[in-house]
């Protein structure tokens, strides 16, 4: 699998936040809250059509074990290929199968959250294949060999300078002195370089945004085009989905893809929404030779039992991280897999296990943005917390926090020895703060607090023994 | 034990279900075959005319353009005016639909036609859409001889002719459509849902048409509903 | 006189209120525990302050579900005897109210319980305004304030115009509102001192929405949050003075603001 950084979570976001240009790109965004924010005020049926999603995939996931057969049987009936993966290795072993067969050269790629969760590109290029990414964004981090950084922008975290420096790097058949001042002549020049790849390849990979079990059907909902480039111009169609992309009927897809764009980038629909059902038919001019679905299960049939089932609704738009704070203010290469913001947060100790991920649920301050504005309306901070008592049956958070607890705890369960201690240290803590004007820039025990705050000293005396002592009430 | 029983039993055990159960079994047949529409926004309800104008204004929203052509024989012209407004080459590669082939081309002395897929030669196509969808401006193709998908993707310019009639005011009318064509649970090998030009804000987060597909999405509406 | 009779005749029972003053007003500002009763006596309520220590999100966030429990069970009993519970606090409110109930689901003995107080709790602007039906206050407040809305107060309880609504009653006050109030502040709890750095990325841009308003206060419903403002807003050196909301809704503002000098151990006025 790829590695996995995220136990170094907290150097990796101090890392983020100490990075100018991350967090120049990071503050100018791609105004997808605003965006989404206007999509949503244009159609009124839109909350109406969240609950309807949910629904479905609710009903889906409940189901799931009949869709994924009767999905096969109408893949299959018109002349396409489905493989079953449990593994990431046995998915990247399906993948170069077929690739091998065909004696697959170069392989164009449209953009999949899969092929980076099993590795696919590195494992194609050790083998002999080479794998070349067409989505733009993707693109552009190929180059820089890193791992995207946002499930829908892929290259969020960088600016115009960083990629045309990429370019002149890597395209080195053009002229060094060529321009290459604009954002338009840098996706010119990666278009004219990426046609070449389209029309080479041999074999194209998309991903699945959903499996249609009515039609056999799966759908890529692209902006750029290079997903259809991909899986039309080669002989064969390699599809990468996971079990839960699975959705009944194409009235059911109306309804996901009715808030997905909306969700993701404000807009109605994307450009290019696409649906594939097997190869090409007999008298088609074009197509692929060879239609194959390579469904993935890694470790979320497993899921489908337990408190992070809702997570298997997932329709991967991205609204949470883009609303969340966190994720605004350390990107999304901290997080350090595949999935970030909270959906990672909930998903990768799911399915990296939480001894690795374990920091990804705790960096939440919980303000349920994610939730207000998820379209198929999962509960992530319910999930994220969780994933927390997960970790305290299992003694996995650190001691000096659980210390910290107990202590706390010890008090907060005897109320008249709380009081009593608690009008005592406060009264001290008040009368030392009239020296220091009424706050601290230090406090002992409190370094995480006075590192970036100073702390307001106390009134005084708690607030229920002025109260009994005013009023007179025994409590 | 393979791969795919691994894993269905697997979803099941997780589900604590054996599969064989009747009433699953029936609820999953039963939304196969009914496939019941969920919420269809009140937006593209409306009467044919103003449904139409509607699916302009959305087109246009996507950075489209579009015009209406009430006589399916203006097209030829309409067509050669439009390459010529955009000082395009006077050459377009179009499939074998048969509501394309029925046009007078050859009144147009100086527009070179072509039909067949294009191979990344071809600087503009005419494509027939199946059909149109005027809640959010959306252009339904499906592939084959008379419209090769690589028609849609790989010129720098995009014409596509659409009956006016087969302006629907929702994805779940198209639906019915495909399937009453293609039969239930079949389908072509590509329908294409195309809104507006192809696209990227990937580079220093500005927005820019032309990404890999076409450039220029032209729309013509032909005929009164 | 038959007047008089009959206005006696028509008053509804006094509401017996708990003030729940939640932890951090207990300990670091009694005053807002002060205005809050002062807000409920003025409106009709009889005010009590029954033993207590605190609502147990610290531990319920840390995933200790049975210290969580144990202290809910606490607050259950102690609060028994009261109409409402009344919390000067968006996320304390929504621990009793919305989470309660949850705790205790597989709980057949303590869910009846749980979800009986948790119908009775509420957040005490939303209380003034939803319960009591309060549409304005008699305060004066010479100045123009900004709002902050506390997250959990916003996305579990609904409170957004209700505050406002009562600011707008203050006579001399004018509300300036803040750019991205409904953002995350970056407190979270335990989450500031568990990732500081983060959490001050994330203060540090509330903070520059705040000076960007041309508001001289800074007001919100829930003092962790004001703590953490105020703590970052001093520490910048910004000269905008932060209260709890309850001050200036009951005209309580001759106390010095969070964090500034002399609002030490002082009597706090009847």
């Amino acid at each position: 699998m790829n590695r996995v950084t995220s136990p170094r979570f907290k150097r990796n976001a101090s890392e983020a936040i100490a990075d100018p240009a991350l967090q120049k790109a990071m503050s100018a965004g791609l105004g997808f809250v605003e965006r989404r924010q206007a999509a949503a005020d244009r159609l009124p049926e839109f909350d109406a059509l969240r609950d309807s999603a949910r629904d479905i995939k609710n009903h889906t996931l409940a189901h799931l074990d009949l869709y994924l057969e009767a999905y096969e049987e109408r893949v299959t009936a018109q002349g396409g290929h489905v493989h079953f993966a449990v593994t990431a290795e046995e998915a990247r072993n399906t993948v170069l199968d077929i690739c091998r067969k065909v004696s697959a050269k170069t392989v164009t790629k449209g953009k999949t959250m899969i092929a980076e969760e099993i590795a696919l590109n590195d494992f194609l290029e050790e083998k002999g294949v080479t794998p070349v990414e067409t989505d733009l964004g993707e693109y552009i981090i190929q180059i820089r060999r890193e791992m995207p950084s946002h499930i829908i922008a892929p290259a969020i975290h960088l600016n115009k300078e960083q990629v045309e420096a990429d370019f002149r790097r890597v395209h080195t058949h053009l002229p060094p002195d060529r321009n290459l001042d604009e954002p338009a002549t840098l996706l010119a020049e990666a278009r004219a370089v990426l046609r070449e790849r389209f029309l080479a390849a041999d074999v194209g990979i998309t991903g699945a945004n959903f499996l249609i079990a009515e039609t056999g059907t799966s759908i890529i909902v692209t902006n750029e085009g290079n997903g259809d480039l991909t899986q039309t111009l080669p002989k064969v169609h390699i599809v990468l989905a996971t079990i839960e992309k699975l959705v009944p009927t194409l009235d059911d897809v109306a309804q996901l893809l009715r808030v997905l764009a909306r969700s993701a980038t404000g807009q109605d629909m994307s450009v290019y929404t696409t649906l594939s059902t097997g190869p090409r038919r007999k008298d088609d001019p074009d197509g692929p030779g060879e239609y194959h679905v390579v469904i993935l299960d890694n470790g979320r049939s497993a899921m489908l039992e337990g408190e992070f089932r809702d997570m298997l609704r997932c329709i991967r738009c991205g609204a949470c991280m883009n609303h969340c704070p966190v994720f605004n203010a350390v990107g999304g290469h901290a997080y350090g897999w595949v999935y970030p913001g909270p959906m990672g947060a909930v998903l990768t100790p799911s399915l990296v296990g939480v001894d690795q991920a374990g920091h990804l649920p705790n960096a939440s301050t919980f303000c349920g943005r994610c939730e207000e504005v998820c379209p198929v309306r999962i509960p992530l901070p319910r999930m994220m917390r969780s994933w927390r008592e997960r970790e305290f049956e299992r003694h996995l958070s650190p001691a000096t926090m659980r210390s910290g607890l107990a202590f706390w705890a010890f008090f907060a369960k005897r109320p008249s020895l709380y009081r009593l201690a608690t009008n005592v240290a406060m009264r001290a803590l008040s009368l030392a703060g009239m020296f220091f004007n009424g706050r601290f820039s230090h406090l002992p025990l409190a370094g995480g607090w006075t590192r970036h705050r100073d702390f307001p000293a106390p009134q005084g005396g708690t607030f229920q023994s002025e109260w009994k002592r005013r009023k007179g009430h025994a409590s | 034990m393979s791969s795919r029983n691994i894993i269905l039993a697997s979803i099941r055990r997780s589900l604590g279900v054996s599969g064989k159960e009747a009433p699953r079994r029936k609820a999953v047949v039963d939304r196969l075959k009914q496939h019941p529409s969920g919420v269809v926004p009140a937006r593209g309800q409306l009467a044919p005319k103003e449904r139409i104008k509607l699916f302009c204004t959305m087109v246009e929203a996507a950075n489209g353009t579009v015009e209406e052509i009430p006589r399916a024989n203006d097209v030829p012209a309409a067509v050669a005016a439009f390459l010529r407004s955009h000082n395009l080459p006077m050459s377009v590669r179009r499939g074998d639909d048969s509501r394309l082939t029925a046009f007078p081309w050859d009144r147009e002395r100086t527009l070179e036609v072509t039909t067949g897929p294009s191979d990344g030669g071809q600087l503009a196509s005419v494509s027939h859409a199946f059909g149109a969808v005027a809640e959010s401006g959306t252009l339904m193709l499906t592939s084959g001889a008379d419209n090769p998908t690589t028609l849609n993707f790989l010129p720098d310019t995009h014409i596509v002719v659409v009956d006016a009639k087969d302006v629907a005011g929702d994805y779940e009318t198209v639906w019915q459509r495909l399937r009453d064509k293609y039969g239930e649970g079949t389908m072509p090998r590509t329908v294409n849902m195309i809104t507006g030009p192809s696209r990227s804000a990937d580079i220093g987060q500005t927005l820019i048409l032309g990404a890999h597909g076409p450039r220029r999405l032209h729309v013509m509406v032909v005929g009164d509903q | 006189m038959a007047e008089a009779l009959a206005n006696t005749a028509n008053k509804p029972v006094s509401k017996r209120v708990g003030l729940f003053a939640t932890c951090l007003v207990d300990l670091i500002r009694p005053s807002v525990g002060f205005a809050s009763a002062k807000l409920l006596e003025d409106a009709g309520c009889i005010v009590e302050v029954p033993s207590q220590t605190c609502c147990g999100q610290p531990a319920f966030n840390s995933g200790d579900r049975t210290t969580t429990r144990e202290i809910a069970m606490q607050v259950i009993e102690a609060f028994a005897p009261y109409d409402y519970v009344v919390a000067p606090s968006g996320s304390c409110a929504g621990m009793l109210r919305v989470h309660y109930p949850e705790l205790f689901r597989d709980d057949p003995n303590w869910l009846p319980k749980a979800e009986a107080f948790a119908a009775k709790t509420f957040e005490l602007v939303s209380f003034l305004v939803d319960v009591l039906g309060l549409d304005r206050v008699d305060a004066k407040f010479d100045g123009t304030v900004t709002y902050h809305d506390s997250c959990s107060g916003l996305r579990e309880l609904g409170i957004k115009a209700q505050p406002r609504k009562l600011l707008r009653s203050v006579s001399g006050l004018k509300l300036d509102e803040l750019k991205d109030a409904d953002v995350c502040c970056g407190f979270g709890g335990t989450f500031c001192v568990k990732y500081p750095d983060i959490s001050n990325v994330i203060v540090s841009k509330k903070v520059d929405n705040i000076a960007a308003s041309n508001a001289q206060t800074l007001l919100a419903g829930d003092l962790g949050c004001l703590l953490n403002m105020a703590g970052r807003l001093q520490r910048e050196g910004r000269a905008i003075h932060v209260r709890h909301v309850a001050e200036v809704l009951a005209g309580m503002t001759d106390e010095p603001a969070i964090g500034e000098a002399g609002s030490q151990d002082r009597e706090v006025p009847a």
